[in-house]
């Protein structure tokens, strides 16, 4: 009866794999230094894909947390961004505060509707708080575009670029390292949060609730603190999208956009933090892999106006194709390869 | 009084659609948020047929319905059935997966631009005096009608006739209703093929009212608060859902402020989802509760 709610494919003992071994560190490092180099070869529109991977890494960790780890479904991911975006927002319009002000609070109104949006969770399971999350998407965006047409700002909210001592987060390079310190900094938060008590409490009502509380973990107050913990972290990457695009708008914020962060974890593969990594670099590309396409095939018939169309057609494809065929999506892809690899060389090593 | 009439036929909109969430969920406990999209698909079809089969607009309604079938059909032979067996929650993020490529393919196919669909059949869409103050437009009034059509329909055909009686069984126990020798994959099949015919129907008839483009499938998403205010589970609950949903709706956008109407049938869900989640008439066992 284990992971009948939210199971998709099975849990991945990712754990298991990330301690210990030192040949691994050895290669996290060497994968940190070669990102660190990047910006000195790279492109400025090499650079704001990175940065939008980046941005996008943070919000699918959280929701990787939330529902691959914790096995609370959320269908509400692109709301709480909208949250921390126009919290930081409002704040800057109508008060001129610094970063140091917007990003804290954007968490905090984050986590008090993650709090919201867990509550229903307390009662409901799996398909109903799908939709209660789903609900709170709409409420959200409703909020956002209530405060836009009373504001006057029917268009949206204009951000300039954050400070941050002294100096103004503008280029693209600055932007990169900000963000990659930041991506780097909530994994190395999640990762050791799922070795603590919660995140093994976290996996123990994922797997079965009923057993979880007879252990005696608070499936209450996990279940709350995932949505709380997650949802912060949603809201934060939210805010960083706002300063990052230095505009807010309900528009970007679409049930789509939620659907991309689902995309991700599903693509990714479920339960593995390394997976919302792949997931979100993944996702983020395929947009700019169908302009190129439209570019290199004309005879396709896709232009501007059909780009953004393709791209759905095309997420909706590879999240059918994933669901069928590859549940444990590309972190199990890797997985079994390295696996088929290192049984052969084990296998030469015999002979 | 034209605001009643207004109710009726926002609640004939919302039922007919919402039953297409319940007959899928009653029978196979799948949550079907592709609906929406099968629903604006069936009008797409439509103004296929009827741009390159058949210009009589009756023959392009029947083949539409023809074609809907096999949509239905095809989905859950091609897709859902793939997801059998695997936790509901991966099916349900398969029918998101599937409204989100039906949506991009339909803008692939016909264009994102808006389409005059009654212009196209040369439907004359006149609005029908039916007392001194109320008018209703043709096509609002064939809705209501096929509303009341496809309830009356589908409440004889499940709780009438052999196969209605198999597609409950399925969704009451699926084990044993397999070891009395009901075939499972044939009953799903059934209720997705009837619950796109329906969902096309709807489809076909708002289109014809107003324009058709690809937004208008957020319809399907505002009639899912219908199906679960009413119990995921329960036919005549949709309806009753339907009217709630409605009356808040019209009221509010009319009273209030119009720019509730996106969000008042999600307060209304979470509301519900709050106070009585299994609906007013759903069962109460079907809640997977803590």
């Amino acid at each position: 009866m284990s992971n009948t709610e939210t199971g998709i494919g099975k849990i991945a003992p990712v754990r298991a794999v990330a301690k210990g071994d030192g040949g691994n560190r050895t290669a996290w490092m060497g994968l940190i230094v070669l990102l660190a180099l990047v910006p000195l070869v790279a492109s400025p529109f090499h650079l704001d894909i990175a940065s939008q991977i980046f941005i996008a890494a943070i919000g699918a960790l959280a929701l990787m947390v939330l529902t691959g780890i914790a096995g609370q479904i959320s269908l509400g991911h692109g709301g709480l961004m909208a949250a921390g975006a126009f919290t930081t927002g409002i704040l800057y319009k109508e008060t001129g505060a610094g970063i140091w002000i917007t990003l804290p609070a954007s968490v905090v109104a984050g986590a008090v509707i993650g709090l919201i949006f867990g509550l229903p969770s307390l009662r409901l399971r799996g398909v109903y708080l799908a939709m209660s999350t789903l609900a709170l998407h709409f409420v959200v965006i409703y909020l956002g575009g209530e405060y836009e047409f009373a504001s006057g700002a029917s268009t949206g909210i204009f951000l300039d670029p954050p400070v941050i001592f002294g100096y103004e987060l503008y280029d693209g390079q600055a932007w990169y390292y900000a963000l990659f310190l930041l991506v780097a900094g909530t994994y190395w938060g999640c990762s050791n949060l799922l070795n603590s008590k919660t995140g093994r409490a976290w996996e123990a009502l994922h797997a079965n609730e009923t057993a979880a509380e007879a252990l005696g973990v608070q499936v209450a107050r996990y279940k709350l603190l995932a949505f709380v913990i997650t949802s912060g972290i949603a809201s934060f990457s939210g805010a960083l999208f706002a300063y990052y695009q230095s505009f807010v708008s309900v528009e970007a914020f679409t049930l789509f956009m939620s659907i991309q962060y689902i995309a991700m974890i599903i693509i990714g593969g479920m339960g593995s933090l390394t997976g919302a990594l792949l997931g979100a670099i993944f996702v983020t590309l395929v947009p700019y892999c169908i302009e190129w396409l439209m570019e290199t095939v004309p005879y396709l018939g896709l232009d501007i106006s059909t780009a953004s169309s393709a791209s759905h057609a095309a997420f909706g494809l590879l999240m059918i194709l994933f669901l069928v065929f590859e549940p444990s999506g590309l972190i199990g892809i890797w997985k079994r390869t390295v696996a088929r690899f290192s049984s052969q060389s084990k296998k030469e090593g015999v002979q | 009084m034209q605001i009643v009439a207004n109710i009726i036929v926002l609640t004939s909109l919302y039922a007919l659609v919402a039953s297409g969430y319940v007959l899928v969920y009653k029978v196979s406990r799948v949550l079907n948020l592709a609906h929406g999209e099968l629903m604006i698909l069936g009008a797409y079809l439509l103004v296929a047929t009827s741009a390159g089969i058949t210009s009589d607009p009756l023959i392009a309604i029947a083949l539409t319905a023809v074609f809907s079938i096999i949509v239905g059909l095809s989905v859950y032979l091609l897709l859902m059935r793939e997801m059998t067996g695997q936790p509901v929650l991966a099916a349900v993020l398969t029918t998101v997966a599937l409204g989100i490529l039906l949506r991009g393919a339909m803008v692939l196919i016909w264009g994102p631009q808006q389409l005059n669909v009654a212009s196209m059949l040369s439907f004359e869409n006149a609005s029908v005096v039916l007392t001194d103050s109320i008018r209703v437009s043709t096509a609002s009034l064939w809705l209501v009608i096929c509303t009341v059509v496809v309830y009356l329909g589908l409440l004889a055909f499940l709780h009438m006739s052999r196969w209605g009686m198999r597609m409950r069984a399925s969704g009451q126990n699926p084990l044993l209703a397999a070891q009395r020798g009901i075939n499972l994959h044939t009953v799903y099949a059934l209720a997705w093929t009837l619950s796109t015919f329906s969902g096309s129907i709807a489809g076909v008839l708002v289109a014809l009212d107003s324009r058709l483009d690809v937004n208008m499938a957020v319809i399907g998403l505002k009639a899912f608060p219908a199906a679960l205010v009413g119990g995921l589970d329960s036919l005549h609950g949709a309806l009753i859902g339907a009217g709630v949903i409605a009356v808040l709706e019209v009221l509010l956008i009319h009273y209030v402020n119009p720019l509730l109407s996106d969000v008042v049938p999600f307060l209304v869900l979470i509301a519900i989802l709050i106070v009585r989640p299994w609906g007013l008439f759903g069962t109460k066992e079907e809640l997977n509760r803590v």
